[in-house]
């Protein structure tokens, strides 16, 4: 990049609230839900005709911030690599949008929030929620930001469903989309995965059928969740480059001690992870996850029928979790609708993990697929 | 790409598409021909390759791509669904050039096919005197890095297309980037053709 590349500097979370009673959520379920919350952070500045506003949609533990600094926080946002001044999202272009997830517990409304109805928790009284239903709530604040039409949505993995969601729910609210690393449905294994993730945190003696607040949290359980994550977001070339079978120096052998280096590691990052994340929005998200399923009864060819919005779909080729194939199926599925679309598979060996670390790929990509959207002058085929 | 005669090779075609059409350019590189299309005829274009070197270089020209096989990358789309399927100096690389030649007539309602004619007199030569097989302009390659793995004259994809029941309707001879019309299948490096079923 040749342009000054920057950081959008200090951000400030923002709140939505909607859904008031009487005037509840319905969700896919058919249950309702209301008050909601939305938190979200926004970067860049909303031009006139407001056709510059991109929808980043954040993965399984991601959250709003995606991008800068807030107040008095050492740590940037999740995406700020990719996020910001001649970045791959130009904040100097786009004015960018990303929101916490409905499930989520990292201030939008989720289990760990407390029900009005009766001043405590929701704790597994939180209603089902579904991948439908987040995209149904983040309409919600589209529109009250007074957007009509966004210029993408873009997010991978989880994000990545929401961004097909998108596609097939609200198909006239975008003029892009960018599915990253993703799938139009879970399968077994991905399935199963997460099913081993569940049972975790709930043989956790302190989960107590998802009444633990103000208590001791589950912690063991939710780390070893996160451990087995872990392992499914890196391949064996990143494992093998990063830690090897190199052990700690001062070791107790066959203590069953962290020695190796990965060890260490994953309970380092399942440690860590239980600072930062609510056990039940754990389950109740990665159900939301295992439920996933565009085509629900729909074919192939009639998921994308009528969609004008141009697609780039992006697959990494040593993703084991959501494997390129995945990606495939959905090329296959815009080209059997004659939607306009592209699709690449970068090299990578990072994994899963590799959407959010192949910025440099990423961003010489996406950098011009938006600028082409923006432009209007895409000339893709968009056949009969 | 063969750079020989890749120019000449270029307008020709464009001259053979009709304004406004659909594209789909099967092997398409860094995308230089459907840029050229785009500017020249507003074709709606698509293109698909392997190479994610190429894909960038697309994707930054503004072109839809799909990074794929073309030995299998066409059978989600419905019979003509493209007004022109193009193999530019593509089709003597695939592997099964019989099934995507097949495949690129279902889909498109015409197509283009350019490929480097083996029977040039260079070639000839080479063959006949030194014994070597040949390398020119238009096959560049040392036999142990081409990426040719079909070796066709225009006189064996004449009489293919006479065997397939393929309609020639135009065809172009190319030597040293102008027009050959004296014996093709001797005096030209390349040949295009523009096909219909």
């Amino acid at each position: 990049m040749t342009e000054s590349v920057g950081t959008v500097g200090t951000v400030k979370t923002q709140y939505f609230t909607f859904a008031e009673p009487p005037n509840e959520l319905t969700l896919e379920s058919g249950e309702k839900l209301g008050p909601i919350t939305l938190t979200y952070e926004t970067y860049g500045k909303l031009n006139r005709d407001k056709s510059n506003a991109v929808l980043v949609l954040h993965a399984f533990s991601g959250d709003a911030h995606a991008a800068g600094f807030l107040e008095g926080d050492k740590d940037s946002g999740w995406w700020d690599d990719f996020i910001g001044p001649g970045k791959g999202i130009d904040t100097n272009e786009y004015f960018v949008i990303c929101s916490n997830v409905l499930g989520g517990c990292k201030g939008s409304t989720g289990p760990s929030s407390i029900n009005p109805k009766t001043g405590k928790p929701y704790g597994l009284e939180f209603p089902i929620i579904t991948i439908g239903d987040m995209v149904n709530a983040q309409r919600r604040l589209i529109n009250h930001l007074g957007i009509e039409k966004l210029l993408a949505v873009v997010g991978g993995s989880m994000g990545g469903m929401q961004v097909l969601q998108w596609m097939v729910a609200y198909p006239d609210r975008i003029r892009s989309a960018i599915p990253i690393a993703t799938t139009m449905k879970h399968t077994p294994q991905q399935i199963a995965f997460n099913e081993v993730g569940r049972q975790a945190v709930m043989a956790d003696p302190n989960w107590r059928n998802g009444n633990y607040y103000g208590g001791k949290v589950p912690a063991k359980g939710l780390a070893v969740a996160r451990m087995i994550g872990h392992i499914t977001y890196m391949s064996d070339t990143s494992m093998a480059d990063k830690f090897g079978r190199r052990t700690k120096a001062e070791k107790d052998p066959f203590k069953f001690s962290a020695d190796f280096e990965v060890e260490g590691y994953l309970r380092y990052r399942g440690d860590n992870f239980v600072k930062r994340f609510d056990a039940n929005s754990y389950l109740y998200i990665t159900k939301a996850i295992d439920y996933f399923n565009i085509l629900n009864g729909h074919s192939l060819g009639s998921i994308f029928k009528g969609l004008k919005a141009k697609v780039f779909v992006i697959a990494f080729k040593s993703d084991w979790l959501y494997p390129a194939y995945q990606s495939q199926e959905i090329v296959k599925a815009c080209k059997l609708a004659g939607v306009d679309a592209s699709y690449c598979e970068i090299n990578s060996t990072y994994g899963h993990d590799a959407f959010l670390l192949e910025i440099e790929q990423e961003t010489q990509l996406i950098r011009h697929f938006l600028k082409t959207v923006s432009n209007g002058n895409g000339n893709g085929a968009q056949h009969a | 790409m063969n750079q020989a005669t890749g120019k000449i090779e270029h307008k020709v075609i464009s001259g053979w598409i009709s304004s406004g059409a659909s594209v789909l350019d099967l092997g398409c590189g860094d995308g230089e021909l459907l840029s050229l299309l785009i500017r020249e005829k507003q074709v709606r274009a698509q293109g698909i390759e392997l190479s994610e070197q190429a894909i960038h270089s697309c994707v930054a020209a503004g072109l839809s791509v799909f990074q794929e096989d073309i030995d299998t990358g066409l059978a989600e789309y419905a019979d003509k669904s493209f007004d022109y399927v193009i193999l530019n100096q593509t089709f003597q690389q695939v592997k099964k050039p019989d099934f995507v030649l097949k495949e690129a007539l279902r889909v498109g309602k015409k197509i283009i096919v350019g490929f480097p004619n083996f029977c040039y007199i260079t070639a000839r030569f080479q063959l006949f005197f030194r014994g070597k097989v040949p390398v020119t302009p238009s096959l560049p390659y040392e036999w142990y890095d081409t990426p040719n793995l079909h070796f066709l004259s225009i006189a064996d994809f004449v009489e293919y297309c006479k065997k397939r029941e393929v309609q020639i309707e135009r065809a172009t001879f190319i030597a040293k980037n102008k027009r050959v019309r004296f014996l093709p299948n001797v005096f030209a490096e390349a040949g295009l053709f523009l096909l219909s079923k």
